[in-house]
């Protein structure tokens, strides 16, 4: 027979100071292992997600980034004309010549940094699905007008709608800003390839990216474009090609998130033992009255596990409470392939709360194991002769 | 000290208890020392930076080269000592992933210019004689295995891209500093210009100047005289020009304070619960120590004794536990901190932080028990 719940939630009540004490001490550990994931979450999408995989990026032959790349206009036209290209209804093909480049902005507040100036085909926002201008309205072909992503939106000076921003000696107005998903193109400018073109490195664009017409067809369009001699280019599905930019940082992020989050449980584990142990010592009296009253040993067990957890289930839902601040938090780092800033915002997502408090039951669980099997296995003669 | 025998038998009263405390602030303490040596090794990266040496680069970003003819008037520069040049070759060993940094360099004013570098005299004259020949890294010989005279194949994203480099080790090096890394890859900028069809620039210019005063002045000449040019330059001290790099990770130093913050507390909770369990336990104890004639603040004391004793133990285990793992692995996470280490400050800064743990904690359960009342305690335990 279990022993009711009700049983544990009185005893948790009995003891405020010391369930306080261990249940902030795991909500501390869960919010800071919510904190590193939601950042390492963030990072991805900002560079792992920025691709999609029904997209194709053309780049020249052995370029790993956009920036050491370059196509002709030949080349491009050559590409665009190609039957796996997918089409609007109206016939265009859905594809975006891009020039690549990078300009230095002053950071309000100081340094400099560096910028992508991306120059694309209008089409660009029918290629890229989660791409959508959020604040004012689509640059005019043959304006020097341009598209700002919302991540650098009031970090860097000229920003907001109707501000000038001044690079390749030209003055360039803003008239619109741009939300993508939280991906990388969202640290970007935006302005239109025509433009940027002369402006920057003549008459080269350094990428071309496509909607294939059949996703799954992706080996053969790649083979088709490599093997052509009139190409001298690389074919990656977008989603890779970003993702391959960003392996490091990534890799680095969450083995700190593992590492720190994993000694931190240790010591959290070790309190939450010391805890239970002294509970189970505690009511020893008590457990030599359920042990002859009929409940098994399994349900003093069980029982003494459940309060753990409870008092775990506290601890992460103070961390989860804790954490939600950190939601929408920008920061920033750099894209070391191309020397470029990348903003990207905390990401704290309803999975990411639910494992923060998996992650916190498993705690409460492996620390009230050993102390819930000593209240199990007590001889009842002995604890009763202490009442 | 006649008390500490007093305090060892009381915190060997539940020994479990005091020893999963003991390792909890153990593991906070590796935790706090290593985030802190990742805020020190960052510090000193920038520090590597010589301030009597300048990087000259293009205005824009490093990514894009300056031209050659530069190199002829920068020497004449007044203040200007030599000049060398170098260029990012991003060469890869195997897998893209074993990432290590490699660069064409102008070897013999380079070499002249970095005496970190150290390396012994006929290895340098057999890199300095040879077009192929490459400079390694102590470090770096280690983690692939490399002998010297060995022949090895890089490629590179961006040079000659379809093509295998090959290089043949003539030379390593061991750095003076640690921070300066053992893990750099150098070799001709000849090799690299006419390998990769001369299309090859310099990236960067490295100036050694007379006096570090000069920098300001020099840095204005050069980037005054180059503003209208088709490549205006930014010239800044290499201690500037790294500082710069540095900064580009984002704020590290604020999220490892951050998460620090947090360890610390989780921890102090963890300690100051367990010492609260003791000092339960113990009532009439304690209350018996008194009417032996034990004075409130000596219990005070002993109990305060008693938090740090365990804290300094577990803190004593955390830091040099740090220190021993981090100095023995070679840890130098994943390339990008280079001369990883847990400075003696930092351990020092650990061991104070355990004893305020200490304090901390135990600070509650002292006061409690210096205040308890003795008839009233007694009389209940009968």
């Amino acid at each position: 027979m279990a022993i009711p719940v009700i049983y544990n939630l009185r005893s948790v009540r009995q003891r405020p100071v010391s369930t306080t004490f261990t249940a902030s001490g795991m909500g501390l550990v869960v919010l800071v292992f919510i904190a590193m994931m939601a950042l390492s979450r963030g990072f991805r999408s900002a560079l792992v997600e920025t691709g999609s995989r029904e997209n194709v990026i053309v780049v020249r032959s052995g370029a790993d980034n956009e920036l050491i790349s370059g196509l002709s206009r030949q080349t491009a036209q050559t590409i665009t004309g190609m039957p796996f290209v997918a089409r609007t209804p109206d016939g265009r093909p859905l594809a975006s010549p891009e020039v690549y480049v990078l300009v230095s902005l002053e950071r309000l507040g100081g340094s400099d940094a560096l910028v992508v100036a991306r120059g694309i085909d209008p089409e660009a926002f029918q290629v890229r699905k989660n791409v959508r201008i959020i604040a004012g309205r689509m640059f005019n072909p043959g304006a020097p007008e341009i598209l700002v992503g919302k991540n650098i939106v009031g970090r860097f000076a000229g920003t907001e709608i109707g501000g000038v921003i001044s690079f390749a000696n030209r003055d360039w107005t803003v008239v619109g800003h741009f939300a993508a998903g939280g991906s990388a193109f969202e640290s970007e400018i935006w302005g239109e390839n025509e433009q940027f073109m002369p402006a920057f490195r003549g008459d080269v664009f350094q990428s071309l990216t496509f909607r294939m017409s059949d996703p799954g067809a992706f080996q053969s369009i790649r083979q088709t474009l490599e093997d052509d001699p009139r190409l001298p280019v690389d074919a990656h599905r977008e989603y890779d090609f970003y993702a391959n930019q960003s392996y490091l940082l990534t890799r680095i992020l969450s083995f700190a998130a593992t590492f720190i989050a994993g000694i931190m449980a240790i010591g959290a584990i070790f309190g939450a033992v010391n805890t239970m142990y002294a509970t189970v010592s505690a009511r020893a009296p008590e457990i030599a009255v359920l042990l002859p009253l009929g409940f098994r040993p399994l349900s003093v067990l069980a029982s003494f596990l459940l309060e753990a957890s409870l008092i775990a289930l506290l601890g992460g839902l103070l961390g989860c409470l804790f954490s939600l601040p950190l939601n929408g938090i920008v920061t920033s780092t750099t894209n070391w392939q191309s020397m470029s800033e990348v903003a990207f915002a905390f990401r704290v997502t309803p999975e990411l709360l639910l494992r923060g408090i998996i992650f916190a039951l498993v705690m409460g669980l492996v620390g009230g194991f050993f102390p819930a099997l000593k209240a199990a296995r007590q001889p009842v003669v002995q604890a009763a002769r202490q009442a | 000290m006649k008390y500490a025998r007093l305090v060892w038998v009381n915190m060997m009263r539940n020994k479990r208890r005091t020893v999963l405390t003991t390792l909890s602030v153990a593991a906070a303490l590796f935790l706090f020392v290593s985030l802190r040596s990742v805020n020190t090794t960052l510090a000193d990266a920038r520090q590597v930076g010589s301030e009597s040496r300048m990087v000259t680069r293009h205005a824009i970003s490093i990514v894009f080269f300056l031209p050659e003819s530069y190199y002829g008037w920068l020497v004449t520069v007044p203040g200007v000592k030599s000049v060398s040049w170098a260029e990012w070759f991003n060469g890869i060993y195997r897998d893209p992933r074993d990432f290590f940094p490699s660069f064409a360099v102008e070897a013999e004013s380079y070499l002249a210019m970095y005496p970190e570098m150290v390396i012994p005299e006929d290895q340098r004259r057999a890199f300095l004689g040879e077009r192929t020949a490459a400079l390694v890294g102590s470090g770096l010989m280690e983690r692939f295995g490399w002998t010297l005279g060995q022949t090895i194949q890089l490629r590179s994203p961006i040079w000659a891209p379809d093509q295998d480099w090959p290089f043949t080790i003539r030379a390593v090096y061991t750095p003076t500093n640690p921070s300066f890394g053992d893990a750099l890859f150098f070799f001709h900028y000849e090799y690299l210009y006419e390998n990769a069809g001369r299309r090859a620039q310099p990236g960067w210019y490295v100036l050694e100047i007379e006096d570090p005063a000069l920098a300001a002045s020099v840095a204005e000449t050069i980037d005054e005289h180059y503003r209208n040019s088709r490549a205006a330059t930014k010239t800044e001290t290499e201690r500037a020009f790294q500082t710069g790099f540095v900064t580009m990770y984002g704020n590290v130093g604020f999220l490892m304070n951050a998460i620090g913050l947090a360890v610390f507390f989780a921890i102090l909770l963890v300690a100051a619960n367990a010492m609260m369990m003791a000092a339960r336990e113990r009532t009439s104890e304690v209350a018996v120590l008194k009417t032996l004639g034990y004075s409130d603040r000596l219990l005070f004391g002993l109990v305060l004794a008693e938090a740090a004793t365990i804290t300094l133990i577990g803190g004593l285990l955390g830091v040099f536990g740090a220190k021993l793992a981090f100095e023995g692995s070679g840890f130098q996470g994943l390339g990008f901190l280079p001369g990883f280490q847990v400075k003696w400050a930092t351990a020092m800064a650990g061991m104070a932080i355990a004893l305020s743990l200490g304090l901390a904690s135990g600070i509650v359960p002292a006061w409690w028990a210096a205040r308890l009342p003795v008839a009233e305690t007694l009389r209940r335990v009968g």
